[in-house]
Order: structure tokens, then C-alpha cells, then sequence
């Protein structure tokens, strides 16, 4: 049902689509971030999308050469007969940032505090970016893989030491040895 | 206005309208279900304005899965909707199976939904337990837990644990059900009918509960769709949604059950939900027990499933794929999947990415409470004080979930 | 605050005092639930009828700090919570005992992230000690058995600024 959306949606707006496919049934579309106000515009009004399901973002920080780092993932639902889409962006750089959805979509502006709080991706126009789920004396961007699971940031001063052990690093050996160390032995 | 002036009544009106009272329903308070910051502007005894902060148990649940192998995710997901866990690790298995295009067998699938209902059940004695404690009823809290310990028993009697249950695994489950469930659970059924009859005689036709929750609340359709919101919230103003009859996974096609909906949006209509929910869940449950298919309780692939300890300790061959997969896990191929099941609250849905490794390159659990919580603020704009209580206990909103 | 020093150890009536007077106090606690978590679904089945909170006495929530006696952590604390935990604690009036109930409350569990203190201890002086993911309601009446042990066999001159309650960072 989606993927005629789709083909529809790519013949009229050639040049925005940059990728498309249907893993396992899931409808996916990849689109250019300056057009996401149009392409949102178009799956509202036009294919009667009008069920908000999520909005995410995902870090392929070294993994795929040739495409930017962040992708903002957005899904979606038609009441009427249940038809899932998804909608992705790719976005470059330290700090991206595209449109926000709020006004299209009740549902986006918490879903975009969580996602620029936690990745930093800025939504341009948003009512309202605090940060939701941390506190506002954190710094940095947790959930970007360059963020280490363990970097603490307390915000009383601790009673007791905090002796760390090891920092597991962020590669993906099944012990979590460092690729360096392995070089020695 | 010098300080001479005597301010006549209507100039005294208008100074203290302005003066709204700012008050703070912090994170540890009774009502607030431990974790969600209100700060609520009062004008008078009227909300005027009311901002919503949760975040409080923040636990890093995506910075722990892309740091754990596939399998050890398990016991974080667990947590997320810690009334219902089943119904979590159901999820999780459900998309992680479809990414790597896995069909378990039928018994397992029989399971999956049977104590799935028993965790819906538990889930929604839980939530109309608070709401009441906190209007005031404690004795029909003791009433709700008194039925949540039979599943309790059930459940510990299957997988172990009370509450975190762990059971499932990606391509199956952890073990099979002991002899004597089955009669157990039957059981159960009329004595949680009994004891929900006992407490809709308490509240139904209350005076008291029916003044604090009839039409305080209210929510209308397209708002609630645009929001996201699912779930008996969803339900409770009309729109029969249900991803169990929408998007059927497991067995649910086999079996017969309806949808109750309610008809203005407030929280009456959503305790009649909950309330007409748990006897559905009831009947599936007397429609699935003595239905349970025989056979394997996993999928025969050693690429996913451990072989038996037999094999284990007596063939090389079980020794090493044993071996394999506790220290090296599965290896789902390359791609992306989005999974959703019926939670307690709505939809519940895992969006996972995977490159090839055995960690996850993103795992996001979509909760269900998220996007009534972002509505709250406006809902109980308008209302008075009180009113936030009995609106807030019947979103349910479970701070594992809502935080993850 | 002054007798109760001047007293302690010496004599006969003291000995006979702190009997009582920790007996009194282990079986008539007041306590403060600081529910976060999973655990609080077992806090409230220990509460409830099949495994009865009553019967040693604690059974009434004060909701309040000013008006309890033990402050019982339920789950995890998060650094966002952490402030809150410990104004909570310091806003409780002295004889006071503390409960860390559960895993993340004891160490974190097995949230060793960004965002969770690794330990209530890490933030409040801790008297108990319950372990379990979540435990047992039979565990914790057992670690609060613990506590009532603890109290009982506590001297005169114990809930002092010397012994217990040096000021908190």
C-alpha cells in the first residue's frame, strides 16, 4: 500500500527522493532534509497520513562512507486502512539540523526535545527545544557514539569515591578490548 | 498609586488577578507516581497554565542496548514497562525476528499471547489501583492487588521472577511451561472475574468516584491522532484502534475478542475501558488455554537457538555452537525493521537497525505514554487542582516506559 | 540530646532507657516512600495483604519528610533525581534511618551509564542494604527485620551530629 505512495509522491517530486526500499514490508523513503516541510505537506494533506507515530534519530558515526552521519526517522500511519511509512533524512556534520514538524504534527515537539537533547540536531522553528529528559546542567550529547556510556556528570557532589574499573569502548570485540591493546600482545 | 491611595474593590480585583500561584507537583509525590515534575500555575483553584517535566529515571535504555549484544537486551526491555513486561519482550522478539526473518513456532506463539494477556491484565489491575488509592479508596487498592498476586504466582510458576521476567528470546523462549499452568491459570479466571465484579459494584455507580471523574479530562479525537496518542486513551474517545486487530501478530486472529470503546474522552470512560479490557484479556485467555499446540518451544536454527544441555555436554558439536552463541550472540543481517504490539498503554513498537554486528547499531523503543504525557499539559489546563489527580493516574504513565 | 550523652553506657537506668526506648522506635517507624521504579510494584505487594507491612507497625506512608521516621529508596536515582533525594533526607527530622531497596538503589544495578548514580550511598548515608532485581517481598521484610535489629541495638547517645549526621556536601 505504502510503496504506491511512494511511486507517487517520487513522480511528482523527482529530485527529492534520493532512496527508497521495502525490507521486510516496511515502506522506507529517504529524502533531502530541505524539502522535509514539503514531503510531510504532501503525506498529510494529499495521502491522509494524519496518525503521528515517532520521530527518531540514528548515528552511523564510520559506518557508511559517502552519506552523512545523523538520520532523523519518522514514522507514520493512516487511520483509515493502517498503512505504515517511513520518512528518513540524512544530516551532516556537528551540528545539523533541519525542520521541525510541530506545526504539521501535534506529537513532534516532545519527540524533538528528546532528539536534540540527546543527538543535538537542531529543529529550526521548533516552539519549544529545553532539554527534556536530562538536566540542564549536562553537557554534550549522549546518545552520539562518540559520547563514552559512562562519562558521569553529577549534579550534587558524590559522597564516596568513584573508582572506574575500565571504560568499555566503543567498539564492538565481544570483551570490549580496545583494538590498540590487541595490537600488543 | 501612591501609598495613600485606598484601592476601591474593582482596582483590588484586577491587582490580584494577575498573582498566579505557582506550585510545583515535584517528582516525589504520591500521586505523581514517583517521577514526573508538574509545575502547575494556579489562578485560584483553576489550572492556568501547567508544564509537564518527566526525565527524572532516565536510565540510558538506547545507550545500554548499543553497548549489549542482541540477546542481553532482554532484561532492559523488561524495565521499560515494568507492570507488563511480557508484553515488552514480546516487542523486542517480534522485531528483532522480523529483521532477521525468523517465524517461530506455533506453541511459542501460543504462549507469548497468553501470558502477554495475563501481563495486560496485571497492568491494568495496577493502574485503576492507584487511581483509586488515590482518590481516597484504599481498600479497593488491596482488592486490585489481591487479584494482581494470581498472576504473580502464574508467572513466577513459568518463567522465575515476580516481576522481571526475562523470558523470552529472539527466535523463541527461554524454556517451556510446567505441567499443572495450565490448570493453575484456569483457576484464575473465575476468581478475577469475582473480585472485578466485587469492585465494579464499588465504583461504577459511585456517586462520589462518578463527580471526581466524569468529564474531567476530556480529549477529542483529532487531537488525540495527531498526538499519537494509542491505547485506552485513544479508545476512551471513540476511535477503535487496537494494533491486535489492526496489525494482527501472534495467534491473535484465532481468537475472538472485541474492542471496547468509550464515547466523550474523560476518565470515567477510560476506567469503563480498562475495566471492559481485563474481561476481553479474560476471554482470550479462556479461548487460548486449552489450545496450546505441542512442539518446539524455539526455532530449530543453531544460529539462534541454543541446542539442548544434553547435546551441550555430549557432542562437540553443541559444545561449540553453545559456545558460540553465549559469547558472540547472533548476527541479524543488515537492515532496519519497525515492530509494534498492543502495551498496556497503546502501542508499543521497536524500531531496530542492524549492520551485520551482533550489537545493535540503534534500538528505539517507541513508548506508548510519551505522547499523552506531551498532551497532559494541555488537557489539564482549565481544570481545577484536584482534577489533576484522577487525569494524570489514568494515563498510566509508567516511568520506565515514558524515560526509558 | 544532652542527657542522653551524659548518660550513655554508665548506668543501669540508661541500658534499661535505650531498651525502651529502641523498642519503641523499631515498632512504630513511619516511613517515607521515595518510589521511582520497578521496585515500587514489589514495595506495594509487601504492602498489601499477601505479605503485610502492617504487622511490624510501618504500615502508614508519611508522605511528608517532616513527619517520617525512614526514608525508603525504591528504585533507581537517576543524577537528574539526586538533588531532590538528597533535600528530601535533609529535610527529615533526626532520629532517621535510611533503606535502599533494590539493586539500582544499592549500586546502580546494571545501569552503569550516563545518567544513574551508582548507589543511593553515593548521595545519602545508607543504614540497609536490600538486594534483588526487584527482591522478594520476603527479602524485604527481612532487611527491614535487619533494620529493626539495628535499631534496637542502638546506643542512647547514637543520633548525634558526632555519630550520624555530619553535613552533607
Amino acid at each position: 500500500m505504502s510503496m504506491e505512495i511512494i511511486e507517487q509522491f517520487q513522480a511528482k517530486y523527482p529530485d527529492v527522493v534520493e532512496e527508497t526500499h521495502n525490507h521486510r514490508g516496511d515502506a522506507t523513503v529517504r529524502v533531502k532534509p530541505d524539502s522535509w516541510l514539503q514531503v510531510f505537506g504532501f503525506l498529510k494533506e494529499e495521502a491522509g497520513f494524519d496518525q503521528w507515530i515517532d520521530l527518531t534519530a540514528a548515528d552511523y558515526l564510520g559506518r557508511e562512507e559517502g552519506l552523512p552521519r545523523f538520520e532523523v526517522v519518522v514514522h507514520l500511519r493512516r487511520m483509515k486502512d493502517g498503512a505504515r511509512i517511513r520518512v528518513k533524512a540524512r544530516l551532516a556534520g556537528p551540528s545539523p539540523s533541519i525542520d521541525t514538524l510541530s506545526g504539521v504534527y501535534k506529537g513532534a515537539n516532545w519527540m524533538e526535545r528528546e532528539c536534540h537533547e540527546m543527538y543535538g540536531i537542531v529543529f529550526k522553528g521548533s516552539p519549544d527545544l529545553r532539554p527534556l529528559l536530562l538536566y540542564p546542567e549536562f553537557k554534550g550529547f549522549p546518545l552520539r557514539k562518540d559520547y563514552p556510556i559512562d562519562q558521569r556528570q553529577p549534579r550534587v557532589p558524590l559522597l564516596g569515591s568513584e573508582v572506574r574499573r575500565y571504560s568499555k569502548a566503543p567498539d564492538d570485540t565481544p570483551h570490549g578490548h580496545l583494538a590498540a591493546e590487541k595490537k600488543n600482545v | 498609586m501612591n501609598a495613600n491611595h485606598i484601592m476601591n474593590t474593582m482596582e483590588m480585583e484586577q491587582e490580584l488577578e494577575n498573582d498566579l500561584l505557582e506550585i510545583t507537583l515535584g517528582p516525589s509525590h504520591p500521586a505523581m507516581h514517583g517521577t514526573i515534575q508538574m509545575k502547575v500555575k494556579l489562578d485560584g483553584e483553576r489550572v492556568a497554565f501547567c508544564d509537564v517535566e518527566p526525565g527524572y529515571l532516565h536510565r540510558g535504555f538506547e545507550k545500554e542496548c548499543e553497548d549489549h549484544r542482541w540477546n542481553q537486551i532482554f532484561p532492559y526491555t523488561d524495565r521499560l514497562n515494568y507492570v507488563s513486561p511480557i508484553i515488552n519482550n514480546v516487542a523486542f522478539a517480534m522485531a528483532a525476528e522480523k529483521l532477521c526473518g525468523l517465524e517461530v513456532p506455533e506453541r511459542c506463539q501460543y504462549l507469548r499471547v497468553i501470558l502477554s494477556e495475563m501481563c495486560r491484565i496485571t497492568d491494568h489491575l495496577t493502574c485503576l489501583a492507584a487511581v483509586v488509592m488515590e482518590l481516597g479508596a484504599f481498600t479497593a487498592f488491596l482488592y486490585f492487588v489481591k487479584a494482581r498476586e494470581l498472576y504473580y504466582d502464574l508467572l513466577e510458576s513459568v518463567t522465575g521472577a515476580r516481576l522481571t521476567y526475562s523470558w523470552l528470546r529472539i527466535g523463541g523462549a527461554r524454556w517451556d511451561i510446567p505441567d499443572g499452568f495450565v490448570e493453575q491459570a484456569k483457576k484464575a479466571i473465575p476468581e478475577t472475574r469475582r473480585i472485578l465484579k466485587e469492585i465494579d459494584g464499588l465504583f461504577t455507580k459511585n456517586r462520589i468516584f462518578l463527580d471526581r471523574v466524569v468529564n474531567v479530562g476530556v480529549i477529542s479525537q483529532s487531537d488525540a491522532i495527531s498526538y499519537g496518542i494509542t491505547g485506552p486513551f485513544l479508545r476512551s474517545t471513540g476511535v477503535a484502534y487496537d494494533v491486535r486487530k489492526a496489525h494482527p501478530y501472534a495467534v491473535y486472529d484465532r481468537f475472538e475478542f472485541d474492542i471496547p470503546v468509550g464515547e466523550n474522552g474523560d476518565c470515567f470512560d477510560r476506567y469503563r475501558v480498562r475495566m471492559a479490557e481485563m474481561e476481553q484479556s479474560l476471554r482470550i485467555l479462556e479461548q487460548a488455554l486449552p489450545k496450546i499446540p505441542g512442539g518446539p518451544i524455539s526455532v530449530k536454527d543453531p544460529k539462534y537457538t541454543l541446542p539442548d544441555k544434553q547435546a551441550v555436554y555430549t557432542t562437540i558439536e553443541g559444545t561449540i555452537n553453545h559456545f558460540k552463541l553465549i559469547f558472540d550472540d547472533i548476527h541479524p543481517p543488515k537492515g532496519e525493521v519497525y515492530a509494534a504490539v498492543e502495551g498496556g498503554n497503546g502501542e508499543l513498537g521497536f524500531y531496530l537497525v542492524s549492520d551485520g554486528g551482533n550489537k545493535p547499531v540503534k534500538c528505539r523503543c517507541r513508548p506508548p505514554c510519551f505522547p499523552i504525557m506531551a498532551a497532559l499539559g494541555g488537557i489539564i489546563t482549565g481544570h481545577m487542582l484536584a482534577d489533576i489527580i484522577p487525569i494524570f493516574g489514568s494515563v498510566n504513565m509508567i516511568g520506565g516506559e515514558m524515560d526509558r | 540530646m544532652g542527657l542522653e550523652q551524659k548518660l550513655s553506657g554508665v548506668s543501669y537506668i540508661a541500658t534499661k532507657a535505650e531498651f525502651f526506648i529502641n523498642w519503641a522506635r523499631k515498632w512504630s517507624l513511619f516511613q517515607y516512600p521515595f518510589v521511582t521504579a520497578c521496585c515500587g510494584m514489589e514495595f506495594m505487594s509487601t504492602m498489601c495483604s499477601h505479605f503485610d507491612l502492617a504487622r511490624f507497625g510501618a504500615e502508614f506512608p508519611r508522605f511528608t519528610p517532616r513527619q517520617a521516621d525512614f526514608l525508603i529508596v525504591v528504585g533507581t536515582i537517576s543524577h537528574k533525581q539526586a538533588p531532590i533525594l538528597r533535600r528530601v533526607y535533609q529535610q527529615m527530622c533526626v532520629p532517621k534511618w535510611v533503606i535502599a531497596f533494590g539493586a539500582c538503589a544499592s549500586s546502580g544495578g546494571f545501569y552503569d551509564n550516563y545518567a544513574t548514580v551508582q548507589g543511593v550511598d553515593k548521595v545519602i548515608p545508607v543504614d540497609v542494604f536490600i538486594p534483588g532485581c526487584p527482591p522478594r517481598p520476603e527479602m524485604v521484610l527481612d532487611g527491614f527485620m535487619k533494620l529493626q535489629a539495628k535499631i534496637q541495638a542502638e546506643k542512647l547517645d547514637e543520633h548525634s551530629a558526632e555519630k550520624r549526621y555530619r553535613m552533607l556536601p
